[in-house]
């Protein structure tokens, strides 16, 4: 019984200490920059894809998630015409972009982009660059925080 | 006509009292899950609405929309009947406690006789829910519970009969002013704590919920239920609550008596007091579900009939020979 005050005593200390729940909407846990969260095509700093159509991510997806298909332009370079990730078939593994040889293909820090149709969520290449000229920012930033051990 | 006016006061009296309990149960949820929340350093509900307390409304009303399902082999009318019964049986209960003076819905001179008969009468609901859905889990929860439920029963009987040897008459409000003077926590202090530790025991609460663990039995007897019928079982076992723990606080806190006898605490209405005793008791029974782990089912039956009834009954024995010895005992009336 006296075990049992005690642990009530202890019970009603913890009442008044501070609670470790975050307000979600409005505040959010921290992410660390290795975070996998949504794809993004990137592009080199003169405005030129990055992406080189070598289908070394196509290949390696466990899932198969990646769907590329590619051409030669007027300039000599290979690039893609299709490059669709569908993001209900992606495990959100990260091969893809540790196989990007030219970093290419990145997953950034973004969690939040629930649909309310499946059709939204079967990425095209179009949606993947503007991912990635939106989220440029903050993917130059994980890149670089994450070099060093790379 | 004089026959429809007394009717319809009446009506008036039941409605004014059912409304604040179906909402206090509502909140009541809101509450326990709270206080469990922040003894364990989260918060707990407190999105839905101010400070969360619409979060009962909103599960209420998810509840509603779902679909009822009666299982296949199940006895559908037994099975319809069991939460009908439950809840109709927390609510029945109601009548007979006073809130102050004259507020009293069925001032009948056997209250506590009333109260044991119907908490008697709602194991009912529990074997007839767990009978009628023809299933293991529920079938084996409502057994245990119903077996956990009389034991306890007949310890909470010979605790009011202690506090009956102190005050001489079964009418509730006769009770609350025996306790003028002194509350009978005071002098009965043991016959509290084996009391309250018996509520927890008698509505399936931790540390005595084996009946209805997660873990163990799904949901116990209510793993069958869904939609409105569960939501009613829910709300049941909580009214269930809140009707022992006034109990306890008309028996030995002294229901709507303030606690000091000077002249700016005494304007404060009695009603305010029951109601503060009666949460004050709930957040200890929810305090107590944060903190204990389970009790197995032959360990809470031990403690009932091997531990609690023999010290219930000594105590009643040294009560009554105390009251005998100093001439103390009550005018019966």
């Amino acid at each position: 019984m006296a075990d049992f005050a005690a642990g009530l005593l202890i019970a009603l200390k913890k009442i008044f200490k501070p609670k470790k729940t975050i307000n979600y909407p409005f505040e959010k846990g921290k992410i660390s920059p290795r975070f996998r969260g949504e794809h993004a095509l990137r592009r080199y700093p003169n405005g030129e894809e990055r992406c080189i159509a070598c289908k070394l991510c196509e290949a390696v997806c466990p899932a198969q998630a990646i769907t590329i298909e590619s051409e030669i332009r007027e300039d000599g370079g290979r690039t893609t015409t299709r490059y669709d990730i569908d993001m209900l078939k992606c495990i959100y593994c990260g091969l893809c972009q540790e196989s990007c040889p030219v970093d290419a293909i990145v997953q950034g820090p973004n969690f939040e982009f629930a649909t309310e149709t499946r059709e939204e969520l079967y990425y095209n290449k179009q949606k993947l660059l503007e991912n990635g000229d939106k989220w440029e920012s903050a993917l130059a930033e994980n890149l670089k925080a994450d070099a060093p051990f790379k | 006509m004089t026959y429809l006016i007394t009717f319809f006061n009446e009506l008036y009296k039941i409605i004014f009292l059912l409304i604040p309990i179906l909402v206090s149960v509502a909140l009541i949820v809101w509450l326990d899950r709270r206080v469990w929340a922040f003894v364990q350093k989260r918060k707990g509900p407190n999105v839905v609405g101010p400070f969360g307390l619409l979060q009962s409304l909103a599960d209420a009303l998810k509840y509603l929309f779902k679909e009822i399902i009666i299982p296949a082999s199940a006895n559908k009318i037994i099975f319809i009947l069991a939460p009908i019964i439950t809840m109709t049986l927390a609510l029945v209960a109601w009548a007979v406690i006073p809130f102050d003076e004259e507020m009293i819905l069925a001032d009948i001179n056997v209250g506590i006789l009333y109260l044991f008969a119907i908490s008697s009468l709602s194991v009912y609901g529990i074997i007839m829910g767990g009978w009628a859905s023809n299933s293991k889990y529920p079938f084996l929860g409502a057994i245990r519970s119903a077996a956990q439920m009389v034991s306890y029963e007949v310890s909470i009987g010979i605790i009011i009969i202690n506090v009956l040897l102190c005050v001489g008459s079964l009418n509730l409000s006769k009770i609350v002013i025996a306790q003028e003077n002194v509350w009978f926590i005071f002098p009965l202090f043991p016959m509290f704590v084996i009391f309250f530790i018996s509520i927890l025991a008698e509505t399936n609460r931790p540390p005595f919920d084996l009946p209805e663990a997660e873990s163990e039995l799904v949901a116990g007897y209510q793993t069958e239920y869904s939609g409105m019928m569960y939501a009613m079982f829910w709300l049941g076992e909580y009214a269930n609550i809140l009707v022992l723990c006034a109990l306890g606080s008309i028996l030995f806190l002294g229901g709507w008596l303030s606690p000091i006898d000077i002249y700016p605490i005494n304007l404060v209405p009695g009603v305010f007091w029951m109601i503060f005793k009666i949460t004050g008791l709930f957040i200890l029974v929810s305090l107590v579900k944060a903190i204990v782990p389970r009790y197995r089912f032959d360990q809470l039956m031990r403690l009932g009939w091997k531990i609690f009834l023999p010290f219930s009954l000594i105590w009643v024995v040294l009560t009554a020979s105390f009251l005998f010895f100093s001439d103390n005992l009550p005018i019966v009336g």
